[in-house]
């Protein structure tokens, strides 16, 4: 059915979409010029004058180990922390599609994490985490376990992929049970009566036939991964201790807004950007029409 | 290739009762139809032996094991479903190749195998194919194959047929048939389908509200229906039935319509619904008179649909061989040797006492 509505004139439909467009504008086009520009540019440390300097702050940056490390951390974070709540989420919802009692309320509780704002989840990971006031954490120490995320790289690594993860999980969830019960139960009783049992069962058939389901997760949890845990980094761990939590995006943060390294923060931000779009074209490519359909 | 024996089987969802008791036993070979209205429990029946659902009460026994406690895996059935349910991933070889790998064959026997079975169906040129890539009746042939494939001890059928059209219907009726006689594979077949269910099955179960209706060959619910269900059920245009009480020491109806109808041998009760099929009526017998409602031509015969003159609850059918013009009224006369009397409260056959 066609419900596409035509106007006559040009007035009503540029009325209609210019708050968007608008919004669009301040929103995303000046700020991304503005830093597209910055990026292209060094200014002196109280903003009265400044030069082109072209692609010189790229070039630093692709030649700075400290960036380069930041990259490599950054994708291991994203692998981590997509692969985490992924996996739990599939294990939740395979249980979730099953007729146990209480279903109702089992799923209800799933999707609560999504609601809490990042900081906030933070902050319950270090009521459970802190080695000082932490429940867990006080346990681990009073038990021979040197547990302090503030000093140990790797915990804190731990922590903020344990927090990140955690809070995808309700997300990753709700996609992977529609996903389930999207699936003919026809087709799964047919490989029962084929003589697949649970395990085999899940790899032959329901795990392939959930890819198109799988393949859009891997996209949201990578950019989610990537750009959305500043607030659950930030609040945990601020980067630390040294760089070992700095992910891209905190990094963007530090060197801009506390270092005022204006150039440098922006050259990083316009990487980020192209990076978002790549992602995007992909998901787009591949996957835009079969998600929608 | 099995025995297939139920016993006492029932079956309830919450306080719902599905299925309120089965016993049934087939031989090996033979081809069983399940068949009855939507809802009636059928569809149930076939996946509690298929072991997709659990028996409330009773046993499943095929070829002597008992299998009601065992995971579908592990009861060696194949079963084609009403929609296929083809592995959408995989090619028509994987489809039918899937039971065959997880039973351990080798690389080599499974592919003769699947071979075989797509030469049998005309799947050879299709292999390499998925499954959207096929229409409705060649998927239809996979799920055939890959039912076969396996040589499981029992085939179930669930409607396998309704998704097509009438004419691929036919065929594939004829074609399941030779297809079972030819491997001799126990089967249970549903459907709500009388003319499916006469033409394949070397026995008929008419299930009513999860009760067994009549248990017997086709031709003999056909003849001798167990009760005005059955023979509503069985047959087309449906049944005729009038109201009427057994009068002359039960040798003849009174019919409430008007009139009397003498019957062969004699029979004991009291109200009774008279059956007479529209083929058993013949235009001009004088019995009774039709206000005439419609006429359909059928080609070689036309159907009369009327309703007795002054009685409009008691709506007739006949079948007449050749054409008919318009007319009115008609008078119809009952071929009395083709009467079926069943009891007027509780819908069972009377038969003549001997």
């Amino acid at each position: 059915m066609d419900r596409r509505t035509v106007f006559n004139g040009r007035l009503l439909p540029v009325m209609l979409l210019l708050p968007q467009l608008l919004l669009t504008f301040f929103f995303f086009y000046w700020p991304a010029g503005e830093a597209v520009w910055s990026s292209l540019i060094t200014q002196d440390a109280f903003g009265q004058g400044w030069v082109f300097v072209g692609v010189d702050n790229f070039v630093d940056l692709f030649t700075d180990p400290l960036y380069l490390d930041s990259i490599v951390r950054t994708v291991l974070f994203c692998v981590a922390v997509s692969v985490l709540s992924m996996g739990i989420a599939l294990g939740l919802a395979v249980f979730a599609d099953r007729s146990i009692s209480g279903r109702g309320v089992y799923r209800t509780l799933l999707i609560w994490p999504y609601a809490i704002a990042p900081a906030m989840s933070a902050v319950l990971f270090l009521f459970v985490l802190n080695p000082r006031v932490g429940l867990l954490g006080r346990w681990l120490n009073h038990h021979g376990v040197a547990w302090d995320y503030t000093l140990n790289g790797a915990q804190a690594m731990l922590m903020v992929v344990s927090a990140s993860a955690w809070k995808q999980v309700s997300y990753n969830f709700i996609f992977f049970l529609a996903g389930l019960q999207s699936i003919p139960r026809a087709v799964t009783e047919a490989a029962r009566m084929d003589g697949a049992k649970g395990w085999h069962r899940f790899l032959t058939i329901t795990f392939p036939l959930l890819a198109p389901t799988t393949f859009f997760l891997v996209v949201v949890n990578v950019v989610y991964a990537a750009f959305d845990t500043f607030g659950a980094i930030y609040a945990l761990t601020q980067g630390g201790p040294g760089k070992d939590t700095e992910t891209l995006v905190i990094k963007v943060f530090r060197d801009g807004v506390i270092n005022q390294d204006i150039g440098s923060s922006s050259a990083q931000s316009v990487v980020l950007m192209a990076g978002v779009i790549a992602i995007t074209a992909v998901q787009f490519r591949f996957m835009g029409r079969r998600t929608v359909s | 290739m099995a025995t297939l024996e139920l016993q006492g089987l029932r079956k309830s969802f919450g306080a719902t009762q599905v299925l309120r008791q089965i016993d049934l036993s087939l031989v090996d070979g033979e081809m069983l139809v399940i068949v009855g209205a939507s809802g009636c429990g059928k569809s149930t029946l076939l996946r509690l032996v298929a072991g997709l659902e659990t028996p409330t009460e009773g046993r499943i026994t095929i070829g002597g094991r008992d299998v009601t406690a065992l995971d579908p895996s592990e009861r060696d059935i194949a079963m084609v479903f009403q929609n296929y349910a083809l592995y959408p991933h995989m090619s028509v070889f994987d489809n039918m190749a899937y039971g065959l790998r997880i039973r351990g064959l080798s690389r080599g026997e499974i592919t003769r195998k699947v071979e075989e079975a797509a030469a049998l169906l005309g799947l050879e040129s299709l292999l390499t194919r998925k499954p959207r890539q096929l229409s409705g009746g060649q998927r239809q042939r996979v799920a055939m194959g890959r039912a076969i494939v396996r040589d499981p001890k029992l085939f179930l059928f669930d409607e396998p047929l309704s998704n097509l059209d009438a004419k691929l219907r036919v065929q594939m009726r004829a074609e399941i048939r030779r297809l079972q006689r030819r491997l001799g594979v126990t089967s249970l077949y549903v459907t709500h389908d009388q003319v499916e269910a006469m033409t394949l099955g070397d026995r008929l179960l008419i299930l009513h509200e999860g009760t067994p209706a009549q248990l017997a060959t086709p031709m003999e619910v056909f003849e001798r229906p167990a009760d005005t269900y059955v023979a509503s059920f069985v047959g087309s245009p449906t049944m005729n039935f009038l109201a009427g009480r057994l009068v002359h020491d039960g040798t003849a109806v009174q019919l409430e319509a008007g009139p009397l109808i003498p019957l062969q041998g004699h029979r004991v009760g009291d109200t009774v619904t008279l059956g007479i099929r529209p083929e058993h009526l013949t235009l001009g017998g004088g019995d009774l008179t039709l206000a005439v409602d419609l006429i359909e031509p059928l080609g070689s015969e036309t159907l009369v649909h009327g309703r007795v003159v002054g009685r409009d609850d008691d709506a007739i059918t006949v079948k007449v061989p050749g054409v008919v013009g318009l007319v009115e009224t008609v008078s119809v006369g009952v071929q009395a040797d083709h009467a079926h009397v069943f009891d007027g409260v509780t819908g069972k056959r009377i038969d003549p006492v001997k």
